[in-house]
């Protein structure tokens, strides 16, 4: 009884892993076929990768793709975690009643759906391209500033700073740090890992970002990745192996940090999580 | 008055975040709300009043976007859950072997970007995809299902993407959270002589509360903005079948001739639906921790 149990167990996890595991399988193999491997099901690897992945250079421009997303995803991880942190630092070490309710209310924040305010702030930076072509539409800038500070962050750094040790702080005053130092020359050093988990997050979801960077982003030379793929998928006559060379391309980079940071990134969650 | 000092300095911490959540949220969605009360095309608009949401009533593609973002929640965001329970209590037990195979296989599918398995999606289930050459292969169907040609079906196909998606990312938090629940609760259950599944129904849920409270919220709100899996499996067809909120807005405002205004409107009542169904959660939920 207790065997079959287990066997049933084993089975469930089985099929479940398989079919979690299969779209990654088929676009790998996908990737070294022709297109028309693709369409008739085949599930080998080919030969084909080379060509597939030359047709790629040819006929789209995925190199600049590659370099806008990096860019925008590596200025908004960046951003995202200094200002972030700072407030998370800021609410949870120097805490007032006015900051409390700062903080409500900037949690609230959370609840407003990107689609109630997209068509607003689509109209916020047609209005300062007249007088900051470098913020204004279809730049890289414009891509990004709207995703850096949200208080999904403030809220993830503040939790995590309820385990950074206070007395550290007292510690830093007495050898007299400046307040802005302590912030910077303890506290960032000691939350390493809460940094690295926050790095995985902000950088996954610059990297996957699709809805805002298809309202803001007009011209071919700023697409970015998933905006090339999209438009791959969306064509009359599409180049199966072409598209799967590029979702790999695309997925490879998040894929990597996940495993590399895999660590940090459930212990970062697990973090969060914990009251 | 050093107490003083410090506290001013407080501010500057967050100063940067209230100016940009301030400037980022809460100014467009005051400006949302201004645009929802005007009309016209493209820049030239002008106020109308509630016209445009009178008019929310007797428009057919938003009747049938809201019903479909609404039958998507009702069946997605429950099925996910209890899935990713499921697979939680099954990868907390220490017994069970190759625990971390199949966490990392299940947690997988998070990692992708949306458009990416969205375009992976809608190739497995073309008529002459792989799920329907499967399907036939093992003699389940006879011929192939439209999955995403027949409204039932496209329907269907885009709730079997969003869950192989998101179902792995749930999992894993109700796996740190059952990771702090202490032992000993179930050993003592066990020897009161509690089966697997009354623990499961009185101990694990019962702990996972907060948890799968914060989980359900998180992927209502998810669910109400789904785009990009619809603009890229399906583009809203057939028809309007999987057609969405979130799509809608964008079609009105990018795709059709642009009507912000009304685009600014419908766009409101996905905020409604959030603050609407938090609270729901958070009374169901009972308790507020």
């Amino acid at each position: 009884m207790k065997k079959l149990k287990r066997f049933f167990i084993y089975l469930f996890l089985s099929v479940a892993a398989f079919v979690s595991i299969f779209p990654f399988l088929w676009m790998l193999v996908s990737m070294t076929n022709k297109s028309v491997d693709v369409t008739q099901g085949r599930l080998l690897p080919g030969t084909a990768f080379v060509e597939n992945l030359q047709n790629l250079l040819d006929q789209t421009q995925i190199g600049t793709a590659i370099w806008n997303s990096l860019i925008i995803a590596v200025i908004t991880t960046f951003l995202t975690l200094l200002i972030g942190s700072m407030a998370g630092y800021g609410f949870e070490i120097y805490r007032s009643k006015g900051k409390d309710i700062v903080f409500s209310v900037l949690i609230l924040s959370m609840m407003i759906p990107f689609a109630a305010i997209m068509i607003p702030l689509y109209r916020l930076f047609g209005q300062v391209s007249a007088d900051a072509p470098l913020i204004g539409l279809d730049t890289l800038a414009a891509a990004l500033l709207p995703t850096i500070i949200t208080a999904f962050f403030i809220f993830f750094f503040r939790q995590n700073t309820k385990m950074f040790a206070r007395d550290l702080v007292e510690a830093g005053r007495i050898d007299g740090l400046s307040e802005i130092g302590i912030f910077f020359r303890i506290y960032l050093p000691t939350m390493k890992t809460t940094y690295a988990a926050a790095a995985i997050i902000a950088f996954m979801n610059s990297w996957n970002n699709y809805l805002w960077p298809l309202v803001v982003l007009q011209s071919p030379e700023k697409q970015t990745i998933p905006l090339l793929i999209s438009n791959l998928g969306a064509g009359y006559t599409p180049d199966y192996g072409v598209i799967m060379t590029a979702i790999v391309i695309a997925t490879l980079p998040t894929a990597l940090v996940f495993f590399l940071m895999q660590r940090h990134f459930v212990a970062g969650m697990m973090g969060s999580v914990k009251g | 008055m050093h107490r003083l000092k410090k506290n001013y300095i407080g501010w500057i911490f967050i100063l940067l975040s209230v100016i940009g959540i301030s400037l980022f949220y809460f100014y467009p969605m005051i400006q949302a709300f201004l645009l929802s009360l005007q009309s016209g095309m493209g820049a030239n608009l002008e106020f109308v009043g509630f016209d445009n949401y009178v008019r929310l009533f007797n428009d057919p593609t938003f009747i049938t976007a809201l019903t479909n973002t609404v039958l998507y929640l009702l069946i997605q965001v429950p099925v996910m859950i209890v899935l990713a329970l499921i697979f939680s209590v099954l990868l907390n037990d220490p017994t069970l072997k190759f625990k971390g195979f199949f966490r990392t296989a299940i947690f997988l599918p998070a990692v992708t970007s949306l458009v990416a398995y969205a375009v992976i999606f809608k190739y497995l289930f073309a008529n002459n995809g792989l799920v329907n050459d499967f399907l036939m292969g093992m003699n389940l169907i006879s011929s192939p299902i439209a999955w995403l040609s027949d409204p039932f079906w496209a329907k269907i196909t885009i709730i079997i993407a969003i869950t192989w998606r998101w179902t792995g990312y749930n999992m894993i938090f109700y796996l740190s959270a059952l990771q702090n629940v202490d032992k000993s609760i179930y050993e003592a259950a066990k020897i009161d002589g509690a089966s697997s599944v009354q623990q499961f129904f009185q101990i694990t849920i019962p702990m996972l509360k907060p948890i799968i409270l914060f989980t359900s919220i998180v992927s209502t709100i998810g669910t109400l903005q789904l785009f990009d899996e619809v603009m890229n499996i399906t583009s809203g067809g057939p028809g309007n079948a999987t057609m969405t909120i979130s799509m809608y807005i964008y079609n009105l405002s990018f795709e059709y001739t642009p009507d912000f205004g009304y685009a600014a409107t419908v766009s409101y009542v996905i905020l409604i639906l959030v603050v609407i169904l938090s609270f729901i959660q958070f009374k169901v939920a009972g308790d507020r921790d």
